[in-house]
C-alpha cells in the first residue's frame, strides 16, 4: 500500500484490533463478531442520526486510549462512542455491563405485549432475539401494560404501536429516503407514539422500508398479515430491472413451495438494509416471472429462518417403513379403534356430575352391548357395574 | 447579614426600569467589559472560581473557555431559563424584578464569547416574564447597551427572548437547543459537546440565568475579590429558592459560609418551622438531590456543621450527603409523608421523561406505580427492594441526566426511610389515615413550645 | 379557513428574523403559542396546519412538536383553565386539598370542562413557584397561595369577567 493510514488499535472483551479511526465501538465490535458485538435495537448503519436510544450496545471503557488511559466514568453507548488509539472496551466481560443490560431488556420488555404467538414478526425480532439472550423468565412487572389506539397507515403498512420499542428507525428512514416524512413520533414519555396524527395512509414510493427497518413487529407488511410463519419461507436473492431511479431492485423473495408469499430488501447478517427498494418491488412484484433468480439466501444456521433448511440439505435414503423395522407407521390412525376410553355413543353432556375413570372401561368388561341405548347406565344416572 | 450581590438593589423602587437600574449603578460592568479584551473577561470570571448555578455546578468559565472558535462561524450564547427543577424558582425573581441585571450579565458574556446573537430560552409558564424583559431589551437598546457598534467598540449584539412551552427536561442544556431549534426536546447523544456543536450546529454556550447575572458583580468587584466570598469553590453568593414547611419562603441570596441550621431557624432566612412542628427532612437543591432526615441535614457525618455550599452539603457522598444542585431548598417537617413526597417526585419525572431512552421512559413509570401502591397501602416488602433495583438500573444508563434525577430521590428516600415504607406496606390501613411521623430521626434542636 | 390578522402575521416575520435565515423552524413554539391564543385556547390539526403553511414545514413536524409540550392543548378546553401544580413542594403545601375543593366547587373531575365551557380543571407538574404554593397558572398569571376563599374569588372573577365579555 502506498499511502498507508494510521489505523487505530482497540481490545475488546481482550480482543485486539486494528480499525480506521471514526470506527465506532460497535462496528469495531462487529468486526471481530461472535457474542463481541454488542446487541443495537435502535442503531442502523445506513440511517444518519440513529443509535444512542435503546441502551441495549452500552458497554463498559475500561481505559479510554494511549494518551488518556482513564476509564469513561459510565457505560457508553457503543454505536455512538467512537474508538480511540489504544482503547480498552469490556462488553460480555463487563458484569457492569450484563448487568445494565439486562435492566435494559426489562425495560424494553415491561411494556411489550409479548404476543409472538401472533405476530408476524417473530422468527425475525431483535426483541425476541435479545429476550432469549438476556431476558429473565417471569416479570417483575405487575402492571396492566399500555396500550394505544389504533391507528390505520393505509393498505402496505400495519401499525402495532404496543409492540413499538421507540428505537426512531422508521422516522429517520422516512425522513431520508422519501422526501415528506408523513409519520413522526408523537406526545412524550411513556406515552409518546409512532403516528400520522390526523388518520392519513403512508403512500410514498420508498415508505415500505420502514417495515424492514422495524426491528419488533410494530410495523409489518399488510400484505404479509397472518399469511405464514417466517420460518415456513424459503429466502431466495432475487433483482430486477427496477425502473424506479433510487430503488435497488435487490430483494429477497420468501417462497412457500411455488408461492412468493412476501418481498424484502436484502438484510445482512445484523439485520441491516444496505439497498432500499421501492414500494412497487416489495409490494406489487410477487410472481416468479418478475424476477431473476440468483439462488438462496445465505441464513445463520442460529436463526429459525434455517429450520426450513434447504441449501445443501440431504434427504433421507430410507423410508419410513424400513427405519421402524418394518413395523406400519401408526400415525395416521383412527383414535376410535386403537382408544380404550372413547365411547363416540355416548354423549357426555348427559352424564350427571364429573365423569370417573371406570366410566371408560371397555365395553366387554361392562357386558353391555354397545349399541344398545336401553342398557345405558348413563341414560339412568347408575353408576354401579352390572 | 450576608454580602449581597445579587439582590442588593431588589428593594429599591422602580429598579426593573432602566432609568433607575442605570442610576444605581447599573450596566459599569459592561462599560469596564467592553475595554478589555473579550479573553481577559474570560480569565476575570475563571479566576472568580464561578460555578454553574443551574444545578451542575461545573466552573463557567472553564465552560467558556471550551468554546470552539472556527472562523467564519456564527457563535451563541443562550441563556438557560427554563427553570423547572421542583423547588427551584429563584431565576424567575431574578427576571421579574431584575431584569436590566440578567440583560446585563448577558451583554458582558456575549462579548467575552463572541456571541453576536444571544437567546434567553424562557419556560412557558412564565409567561408574563417575556415581556418584562423584551421591555428591558429594548431600554437596553435604545440606551446603546445593545445593537450595532456598543458603546463604539465595534460589538454588535442582539438579544432575543425564545419561550418554550412546558417541558422539564428543555432545562436539559441539548434538549434546550433542540426545542430553540424548533424542535421536540429530545437532548441530543454526547459528544459533540455544545461548545463544538450547539445551536443550528454552531458553536454555542448554555449558561443559567443566576450564572449569567453573577458576571456583572464579578466583572465590578473583580474575580480575586469574588473568591473571598465564600469558602472553597464555593465562591460567591448563591440564591436560594426556600419553600415547603417554613415561616418564610421565598428567595435569599446567601454567601456559602452560612450553617443550613441557620439558614433555616434564622429569622434573616426561613425563620424556622410554622407551629411549633419539628423538621423531619429536606432535599436541599433542587428535588433530583438526595433527601436527607433532620439528623444529617444539619450535621455532617463528621459531626460538623453542615454549611449551605457545594462541599459541605455534598460531604458524606450520597450515601449520608446531598447536594447544593440548583438550590431550591424543601423542607419538611414532621407531618409530612415521605413515601407521597416520593411518589410525587417520581410522577414528576415520568411526566417530564422525553421518552427517548428506554431506562428512563419505561422505568420512571414503573417506579410511580409501585410508589402508588406503597402510598395507598396496596405494597408488597418486596416492593422496595424492587424499586431499588430499577432505579439503580437507570441510573447512570441514560442518555442524559433526567434519568439520574429520577433515580436520586427515590434512592435516597428508601435509604433514609425505609422503616417508612415499610411501615406502609405492614399498616395498609393506618397508612392512608396518618402520616409515619418523625421515626428515629431524632431533631437534635430545641422545640420552642408555641405560645 | 383560519388566518392570523395582518398585525399577527406581521408578528410572525419578526419573530421568524430572530433565527438565521432557513432556520425559521426555530418560530414554531412561539407561533403555535400564536395560533393557541387566537383560534380558541387550543391548536385544532386546521391550526396546526396553517402554522406548518406559514413556517413552510411538513405537518407532521409540527404535530410531533404540538404533541410533546405540556402547554399545548389539543382538544377544546373552557375559556379558564386551572391549571394546579400538584408536585411535592405544592403537596407539602396543600394542593391536594385545593384540588379536591375546586372540584367539588365546579363539580368536575380534573381533566373535565364544566357544562357551560367556562372552567377546565387540569394537574400540571412543578411551575416554578414553590414558595407560594399552593398555586395554579390561570392564562397567563399565576395565582399563588391558594386557600378556598381565594379559589371562590377567582371562580367568581372569571364568571364576572366572561359575563362582560358576552
Amino acid at each position: 500500500m502506498a499511502d498507508e493510514k494510521k489505523l487505530f488499535k482497540v481490545t475488546i472483551d481482550n480482543i485486539t484490533i486494528e480499525v480506521e479511526p471514526g470506527t465506532s465501538i460497535l462496528n469495531a465490535a462487529r468486526k471481530i463478531g461472535g457474542d463481541v458485538a454488542p446487541p443495537a435495537m435502535c442503531y442502523y448503519t445506513t440511517l444518519k442520526g440513529s443509535g444512542g436510544k435503546c441502551r441495549t450496545c452500552l458497554v463498559e471503557v475500561a481505559a479510554g486510549s494511549t494518551a488518556d488511559p482513564r476509564p469513561m466514568p459510565k457505560l457508553v453507548a457503543s454505536c455512538r462512542t467512537n474508538v480511540m488509539d489504544g482503547m480498552v472496551v469490556k462488553n460480555i466481560t463487563s458484569d457492569k455491563v450484563i448487568d445494565a443490560r439486562n435492566g435494559v431488556v426489562e425495560f424494553l420488555l415491561i411494556n411489550h405485549p409479548l404476543d409472538c404467538p401472533i405476530c408476524d414478526q417473530a422468527g425475525e425480532c431483535s426483541l425476541q432475539d435479545l429476550g432469549y439472550e438476556h431476558g429473565k423468565e417471569g416479570t417483575r412487572y405487575e402492571f396492566a401494560r399500555r396500550t394505544f389506539e389504533k391507528h390505520d397507515m393505509g393498505p402496505y403498512i400495519q401499525l402495532h404501536m404496543t409492540r413499538c420499542i421507540m428505537c426512531f428507525r422508521c422516522v429517520y428512514a422516512a425522513d431520508q429516503l422519501t422526501e415528506k416524512r408523513q409519520h413522526g413520533i408523537l406526545d412524550r414519555g411513556d406515552h409518546a407514539e409512532i403516528a400520522t396524527y390526523i388518520q392519513k395512509s403512508l403512500d410514498h414510493d420508498f415508505i415500505g422500508n420502514i417495515i424492514d427497518v422495524c426491528p419488533v413487529g410494530a410495523l409489518t407488511d399488510k400484505t404479509f398479515r397472518f399469511k405464514n410463519r417466517v420460518w415456513f419461507l424459503k429466502p431466495v436473492d432475487a433483482h430486477r430491472n427496477c425502473s424506479h431511479a433510487k430503488c435497488s431492485g435487490k430483494v429477497t423473495l420468501w417462497y412457500r413451495g411455488e408461492e412468493v408469499f412476501r418481498v424484502t430488501a436484502r438484510k445482512d447478517q445484523w439485520g441491516e438494509v444496505k439497498d432500499f427498494i421501492c414500494n412497487e418491488c416489495r409490494f406489487e412484484k410477487k410472481a416468479t416471472a418478475d424476477w431473476e433468480i440468483e439462488g438462496p439466501t445465505l441464513v445463520s444456521r442460529h436463526s429459525v429462518i434455517s429450520q426450513g433448511h434447504y441449501v445443501g440439505v440431504e434427504r433421507p435414503q430410507e423410508v419410513l417403513y424400513d427405519v421402524l423395522d418394518g413395523r406400519k407407521p401408526q400415525l395416521l390412525m383412527d383414535i376410535h379403534s386403537v382408544s380404550e376410553v372413547d365411547r363416540p355413543e355416548i354423549d357426555l353432556s348427559k352424564i350427571n356430575g364429573p365423569a370417573h375413570s371406570t366410566d371408560f372401561e371397555p365395553h366387554e368388561a361392562r357386558g353391555l352391548n354397545p349399541t344398545s341405548q336401553a342398557g345405558n347406565p348413563w341414560n339412568t344416572g347408575k353408576l354401579e357395574k352390572q | 447579614m450576608s454580602r449581597k450581590l445579587l439582590l442588593d438593589k431588589a428593594n429599591v423602587q422602580g429598579i426593573r426600569t432602566y432609568d433607575v437600574y442605570r442610576r444605581e449603578g447599573g450596566y459599569a460592568s459592561v462599560e469596564k467589559a467592553l475595554k478589555m479584551t473579550p479573553d481577559q473577561v474570560t480569565e476575570e470570571v475563571k479566576k472568580s472560581g464561578l460555578r454553574g448555578r443551574g444545578g451542575a455546578g461545573f466552573p463557567t468559565g472553564l465552560k467558556w473557555s471550551f468554546l470552539a472558535k472556527p472562523e467564519g462561524v456564527p457563535r451563541h450564547l443562550v441563556c438557560n431559563a427554563d427553570e423547572s427543577e421542583p423547588g427551584t424558582f429563584k431565576d424567575r425573581y431574578l427576571m421579574e424584578f431584575l431584569p436590566h441585571l440578567l440583560i446585563e450579565g448577558l451583554i458582558v458574556s456575549s462579548y467575552a464569547l463572541g456571541s453576536k446573537v444571544t437567546y434567553i430560552y424562557i419556560r412557558g409558564e412564565y409567561a408574563w416574564i417575556p415581556e418584562i424583559l423584551e421591555t428591558a431589551i429594548a431600554e437596553a437598546r435604545a440606551n446603546g447597551w445593545l445593537g450595532k457598534n456598543i458603546l463604539g467598540t465595534g460589538f454588535d449584539c442582539e438579544i432575543y427572548v425564545h419561550t418554550g412551552a412546558g417541558a422539564y427536561i428543555c432545562g436539559e442544556e441539548t434538549a434546550l437547543l433542540e426545542s430553540l431549534e424548533g424542535k421536540r426536546g429530545n437532548p441530543r447523544i454526547k459528544p459533540p459537546f455544545p461548545a463544538v456543536k450547539g445551536v443550528w450546529d454552531r458553536p454555542t454556550v448554555v449558561n443559567n440565568v443566576e450564572t449569567l447575572a453573577a458576571i456583572v458583580p464579578i466583572m465590578n468587584i473583580g474575580g480575586e475579590e469574588y473568591v473571598k466570598i465564600g469558602v472553597g469553590k464555593s465562591t460567591g453568593t448563591k440564591l436560594i429558592s426556600a419553600c415547603g414547611n417554613i415561616n418564610k419562603p421565598g428567595v435569599y441570596e446567601i454567601d456559602m459560609t452560612i450553617s443550613v441550621e441557620e439558614f433555616i431557624y434564622s429569622d434573616e432566612y426561613c425563620g424556622g418551622i410554622p407551629n411549633g412542628k419539628r423538621l423531619k427532612a429536606c432535599i436541599p437543591g433542587g428535588s433530583s438531590v438526595p433527601i436527607l432526615p433532620a439528623n444529617l441535614l444539619l450535621k455532617t457525618v463528621k459531626g460538623e456543621k453542615r454549611l449551605m455550599n457545594y462541599e459541605s452539603l455534598s460531604d458524606g457522598g450520597f450515601a449520608k450527603g446531598s447536594m447544593l444542585g440548583s438550590g431550591g431548598f424543601i423542607v419538611l417537617d414532621e407531618d409530612q409523608c415521605v413515601v407521597r413526597n416520593t411518589l410525587t417526585l417520581a410522577r414528576f419525572y415520568r411526566h417530564e421523561s422525553c421518552g427517548q431512552c428506554s431506562p428512563c421512559r419505561e422505568g420512571t413509570g414503573w417506579m410511580e406505580k409501585i410508589l402508588r401502591n406503597i402510598d395507598t397501602g396496596k405494597g408488597k416488602k418486596s416492593d422496595i427492594d424492587l424499586l431499588w433495583d430499577i432505579q439503580r438500573k437507570i441510573e447512570g444508563n441514560t442518555i442524559c441526566p433526567l434519568g439520574d434525577a429520577a433515580a436520586w430521590p427515590i434512592a435516597a428516600a428508601i435509604r433514609h426511610f425505609r422503616d417508612e415504607f415499610e411501615w406502609h406496606v405492614d399498616n395498609p390501613q393506618e397508612c392512608l389515615v396518618r402520616n409515619y411521623g418523625l421515626a428515629h430521626y431524632a431533631d437534635p434542636l430545641e422545640v420552642v413550645a408555641p405560645a | 379557513m383560519i388566518k392570523f390578522s395582518e398585525e399577527k402575521l406581521k408578528k410572525v416575520g419578526e419573530i421568524i428574523t430572530r433565527y438565521p435565515e432557513g432556520k425559521q423552524k426555530s418560530a414554531i413554539i412561539p407561533v403555535l403559542h400564536m395560533a393557541q391564543d387566537e383560534f380558541g385556547g387550543w391548536l385544532s390539526a386546521e391550526s396546526m396546519d396553517y402554522v406548518a403553511t406559514l413556517l413552510q414545514l411538513e405537518p407532521i413536524e409540527v404535530y410531533e412538536v404540538a404533541t410533546f409540550y405540556s402547554m399545548f392543548n389539543l382538544k377544546p378546553v373552557g375559556r379558564y383553565v386551572f391549571e394546579v401544580c400538584q408536585t411535592g413542594p405544592c403537596m407539602v403545601r396543600g394542593c391536594d386539598d385545593i384540588i379536591d375543593y375546586i372540584k367539588k366547587k365546579l363539580n368536575i373531575a380534573v381533566g373535565e370542562t364544566t357544562p357551560d365551557g367556562l372552567f377546565t380543571l387540569k394537574t400540571v407538574e412543578c411551575l416554578g413557584a414553590c414558595g407560594y404554593a399552593p398555586m395554579m397558572q390561570l392564562g397567563k398569571y399565576f395565582r399563588e397561595n391558594l386557600t378556598p376563599e381565594k379559589v371562590d374569588s377567582i371562580i367568581e372573577e372569571c364568571r364576572q369577567k366572561a359575563a362582560t365579555n358576552n
